[in-house]
């Protein structure tokens, strides 16, 4: 099962207490961007096996929004850190090159 | 002007490991804003004359308190019959914060679960982790009850309060009841 800790109240509960909000840290291409980063944005995911970033939403409980950085093989959570960023920090990083050395997730490793 | 009433008309459940009763109407207020600001704070703290509490925690005195939501929401609990003039004087206090003070105690039902095995009654239904040293009177938690939104905290060692949506009111308390059915026991929690 998977266990998250929500950065914003700091409760720890298992998955059902929150929802899934896909791939994180996207950014978004609207009106005047090509067709490619269009297709880019709207269509195409990683689905790695391994190292994962995240959106997750508290739902049952403070309803905030936030980043889980985990692996989709062993549920290993490598941390969790506010939604308020375009990248993972720092600390989360190095958890999971100690964890996973050699991995790396789009511009990320 | 109709007369208010509870969802369940006060049903109660005897007869199980724990008591479950709805309780009576219930004042309750949503207060969003950013809690570090004084006029938020003062217009919570007035309104229940009780203290802020922490975050994850609440401070009940009766059918007064607050109850931390989330890092922008209190629930401020009064009596059912003060709510309106509780709201004038939030609104007063608040001035142009941005905030929002707004009566949600119809919008909601509230129950009691008493008894030595009152923790095992909710950690069957509940993913929360209820021993002893982990939950504790003061503590305040929202989460997910079965199927649905709950929230609840501890008004002595013994006695939980909870808070769910009116209109899931009958499927709270047959979820509790049955939680509590006589001879479930786990003995998970017992010193």
């Amino acid at each position: 099962m998977l266990t998250l800790t929500c950065p914003v109240c700091g409760v720890t509960a298992e998955e059902t207490e929150f929802h899934g909000g896909g791939e994180a840290h996207l950014k978004r291409f609207g009106p005047g961007a090509t067709d490619d980063d269009l297709e880019g944005y709207l269509f195409m995911r990683e689905n790695p096996r391994g190292v994962h970033f995240e959106r997750w939403r508290h739902a049952y409980g403070c309803g905030k929004w936030f980043h889980a950085a985990r692996c989709t093989t062993t549920l290993q959570v490598f941390g969790t850190y506010p939604a308020q960023t375009f990248e993972p920090p720092k600390e989360i990083c190095d958890k999971i090159s100690e964890a996973r050395p050699g991995w790396s997730w789009r511009a990320f490793k | 002007m109709s007369e208010p009433i509870t969802a369940l008309a006060g049903a109660a459940s005897e007869t199980g490991i724990a008591r479950i009763m709805e309780l009576s109407l219930q004042g309750m207020i949503t207060l969003r804003g950013d809690l570090a600001s004084s006029a938020v704070q003062k217009a919570a703290t007035g309104a229940a004359e009780v203290e802020m509490p922490g975050t994850n925690q609440a401070n009940c005195v009766e059918d007064r308190g607050i109850c931390w939501m989330s890092p922008d929401e209190l629930l401020i609990l009064c009596p059912y019959d003060m709510v309106a003039a509780n709201i004038d004087k939030m609104t007063e206090t608040l001035g142009n914060a941005h905030a929002l003070a707004v009566n949600v105690s119809d919008a909601r039902a509230a129950f009691r679960i008493t008894g030595t095995q009152a923790r095992e009654v909710l950690a069957k239904l509940c993913p929360v982790d209820l021993s002893l040293e982990n939950f504790a009177p003061g503590m305040f938690r929202r989460t997910r009850m079965a199927q649905v939104p709950a929230a609840f905290w501890m008004t002595d060692a013994e006695s939980f309060q909870l808070v769910c949506f009116r209109s899931q009111a009958r499927y709270v308390f047959d979820l509790l009841s049955i939680a509590a059915q006589p001879g479930s026991g786990v003995n998970a929690y017992l010193t």
